[in-house]
């Protein structure tokens, strides 16, 4: 679909006419959920671009310390990158048909989603107890802010995580798994691309 | 013109639009309530918009109170009148004539006007109502809570917004930005369902630009209502943070009582950044739909063709565009640098050219039109002047040398809501009066009617043209009352007096339109299929007011746009656009 070009078609022509009522009527070609899906993601991405945009401007500032990075946040964003790859192995074996290969990444997926998770909560309890308080620098401040927005982000990604296993564990039929399952990959992959961002910005600050 | 040219595509069988698959409620709960129907949804919408929104004038008139009769009124205390300033402004903006516009007229008019079942996320859909809902419900629970709402303003500037000083910094302003927090992720669900249904639920036919302008404008204002409000949500998150948590995103150091706080090092200027980069997209969100709705008003009741189409789409994706890069016109008193200033001058009065544009065009339409003046036609010119006055007063807003000396005054006042409160509640009203027949199945009452239109469209000039001139004359806004000043005239009691007693005039006389479409509810004349001869495709369902499913059996097939009025060759003045070009001179079967 070429947007500008089209804003150039004149409706009421004729030959325009001819053309136009052979349109089918949609846009594109990917189906409605994915189109959803990535209408989602890009408000997503300005919100997560305006954090981060604020975070920049925050960090000019004189009294800005950086606090510690735990080694940990290594870990879980291994852990993160599993738990992509796996939804994505998913992706691949229900394009196959493979339901046992599907149940396999989906299983992977969903635990280690959850460790990540666990393992951020794990970071937060020790920088709590290493003195790095929301209120005590605004690096603090963004840094409680940001992963935590990117952790519920997850959390809702696993609500739909969950409801695509039930459909695999019911034998529902394999279209629809393959929808669920696909639309999980892709909002995974974005949250891995957001968490790295992320953690870029976290370590070179 | 000749709309024969579908001879090929008659040989050639279009392709088949896929059928959805559509939830077909079983009980009154499934089917009234927690509903999957955008038509329901759609009235759900605007009865809370409309329901909060009475809210709104009631605080209006409160403030008009006090500023007609200082000292009259005890009952009001300055705290409550700053509480009275916000809550009206929040709720106007955002809870009223957002969810209106897009969750009401959009959820309405999206999958009928573009020939679909329902919109493409029915369940998301019924989410995004109750969320809004529930978004409503705790903007009003703030209302008893312990020091009661916010009263920092609409904009909630901080660092005034969380500290002591202000009325509700305690439970109030934490309500407010949850329940902004709210709206914003129910709105996000049903715009996500705006923009899916137009890019793909379109029926066979109905290309981009086949789409009435009703359809771009809601379309356009949705995107960038998506692309703007995390901005707000950004804003709000951190606030709170502030509040609650004690961080420092917005908080400067602050002594207060002589006491030194445990905030420091926050930049209160970012909130303005984020605030005002979502706040004047706001004005478009508001201000785009009312843009479509309002050509295919004058269209249908000029029984003319828009003039110039394609500027008109053109016009309102430019426009979208530009409301991105001009929000720190907002902020000229902020202590910006010139050079930026000076930017965000050159980019507010730009767009001055695409919306002139669309207005010549709609006075273009008219010229020569076949003008029937009927109501939702006196609303439509109501709104085409009146957004003309707003707008040239914007242009003496945008520039930085006239806004500084009339920044806060009640010239500000009397722009905006020229501009983005009366105005886009004439197409409100215009598209509730066009609407109401397909919707009811019965025309609203016409003497009501004009009784209706001729006392808003009066009245609001009576109340808004004297606020120019007091604006004029140095009077600021958010005052609670002016006290003894040298430079303001006591005559200026006088005016104020006469704007209240218009302001409860005319919020009274709405009660006759309430009245009106309970009444013509029961008793209003038939209104039968297509009673203003419109040739959208809402017109054309199978049964008025539209089934579950909107078309009965088939979908519609499009062969034509939306402007297809007085085409010489055929039997009637308008052709629809479902109508196939075979039976162009026959004209529509009774």
């Amino acid at each position: 679909m070429n947007f500008f070009h089209q804003l150039m078609e004149k409706p009421w022509a004729a030959e325009q006419g001819a053309v136009d009522d052979l349109h089918r009527g949609g846009e594109f070609s990917l189906a409605k959920p994915h189109v959803g899906l990535r209408v989602f993601l890009g408000v997503a991405t300005v919100l997560f671009s305006l954090f981060f945009v604020v975070y920049i401007e925050r960090m000019d500032f004189p009294d800005w310390q950086p606090l510690a990075d735990p080694w940990l946040l290594w870990v879980n964003t291994a852990i993160l990158t599993v738990s992509s790859v796996a939804l994505h192995w998913a992706w691949i074996k229900s394009d196959q048909g493979d339901i046992d290969g599907v149940r396999t990444g989906l299983l992977v997926a969903g635990i280690s989603a959850f460790a990540f998770l666990g393992g951020q909560l794990w970071v937060w309890r020790e920088l709590v107890d290493l003195g790095y308080f929301a209120s005590s620098n605004p690096a603090n401040g963004f840094f409680y802010l940001l992963t935590g927005l990117h952790g519920v982000h997850l959390l809702g990604g696993l609500v739909a995580w969950a409801r695509a296993s039930a459909k695999v564990k019911a034998g529902g039929d394999l279209e629809r798994i393959n929808m669920s399952v696909s639309l999980c990959a892709v909002y995974w992959h974005f949250l891995l691309v957001v968490w790295l961002v992320l953690f870029g910005l976290l370590l070179f600050t | 013109m000749a709309y024969a040219g579908s001879a090929e595509a008659e040989q050639v069988p279009p392709a088949e639009v896929e059928e959805m698959e559509l939830y077909h409620a079983k009980s009154f709960i499934t089917k009234y309530v927690f509903s999957q129907d955008a038509k329901v949804i759609a009235i759900q919408y605007s009865a809370t918009a409309i329901a909060i929104g009475l809210v709104g004038l009631v605080l209006s008139w409160l403030m008009r109170l006090q500023l007609g009769f200082p000292e009259l009124f005890d009952f009001i205390e300055p705290g409550d009148y700053y509480q009275f300033i916000t809550v009206h402004g929040m709720i106007m903006v955002i809870y009223l004539l957002t969810a209106l516009f897009l969750g009401g007229f959009g959820n309405y008019l999206i999958p009928l006007m573009v020939g679909a079942r329902d919109m493409v996320f029915p369940y998301v859909n019924m989410l995004s109502f109750w969320i809004y809902l529930l978004a409503v419900l705790i903007l009003i629970a703030s209302f008893f809570v312990p020091g009661g709402p916010t009263g920092a303003g609409w904009t909630l500037y901080p660092p005034q917004a969380i500290l002591s000083g202000t009325p509700g910094s305690e439970g109030g302003i934490i309500l407010m930005l949850v329940s902004l927090a709210f709206f914003i992720i129910g709105f996000t669900m049903g715009g996500l369902n705006y923009v899916v249904t137009v890019l793909q639920a379109r029926t066979r036919g109905m290309t981009l630009m086949r789409m009435p302008l009703t359809i771009w404008g809601i379309f356009t204002a949705t995107v960038l209502a998506l692309l703007a409000f995390p901005a707000l949500l950004v804003g709000a998150v951190m606030m709170t943070f502030d509040k609650v948590l004690g961080t420092s995103f917005f908080m400067p150091g602050i002594i207060e009582m002589g006491e030194q706080l445990s905030y420091g090092g926050g930049s209160p200027i970012l909130f303005q950044h984020l605030f005002w980069f979502f706040g004047h997209p706001e004005v478009y969100i508001v201000a785009l739909p009312a843009f479509g709705i309002v050509s295919d008003l004058i269209s249908v009741h000029a029984r003319r063709n828009i003039f110039g189409y394609r500027m008109m789409v053109w016009a309102i994706v430019g426009i979208g565009a530009l409301s991105f890069i001009v929000w720190a016109h907002h902020m000229y008193v902020s202590g910006m640098n010139p050079w930026f200033g000076f930017f965000f001058a050159t980019t507010t009065l730009i767009i001055a050219i695409p919306t002139a544009l669309k207005v010549y065009n709609w006075t273009l339409t008219l010229w020569k039109g076949n003008i029937n003046f009927t109501i939702p036609m006196l609303f439509a010119l109501g709104f085409i002047v009146t957004f003309l006055n707003g707008g040239i007063t914007g242009l003496f807003l945008g520039n930085v040398v006239v806004d500084v000396p009339l920044s806060d005054t009640m010239f500000v006042v009397a722009h905006f809501h020229m501009v983005m409160g009366v105005a886009p509640l004439m197409v409100v009203f215009g598209g509730i009066y066009h609407w109401y027949p397909l919707i009811t199945g019965r025309m609203l009452h016409e003497g009501m009617g004009q009784f209706h239109f001729w006392v808003t469209f009066v009245g609001a000039y009576s109340i808004f043209l004297p606020l120019h001139y007091l604006g004029f004359l140095g009077v600021p806004r958010r005052y609670f009352e002016m006290g003894e000043t040298n430079f303001i005239p006591e005559s200026v009691q006088d005016l104020n007096a006469f704007v209240t007693v218009v302001a409860l005039t005319v919020g009274f006389a709405q009660m006759v339109f309430f009245y009106n479409l309970f009444w013509s509810y029961r008793k209003g004349k038939e209104a039968g299929h297509n009673p203003w001869k419109a040739t959208s495709l809402e017109w054309q369902t199978s049964s008025v007011p539209p089934g579950h499913g909107n078309f009965g059996e088939e979908l519609p097939v499009v062969y034509r746009w939306a402007y297809a009025y007085s085409v010489p060759g055929a039997k009637d003045d308008y052709l629809p656009q479902n109508l196939p070009p075979d039976q162009v001179a026959t004209g529509v079967e009774k």
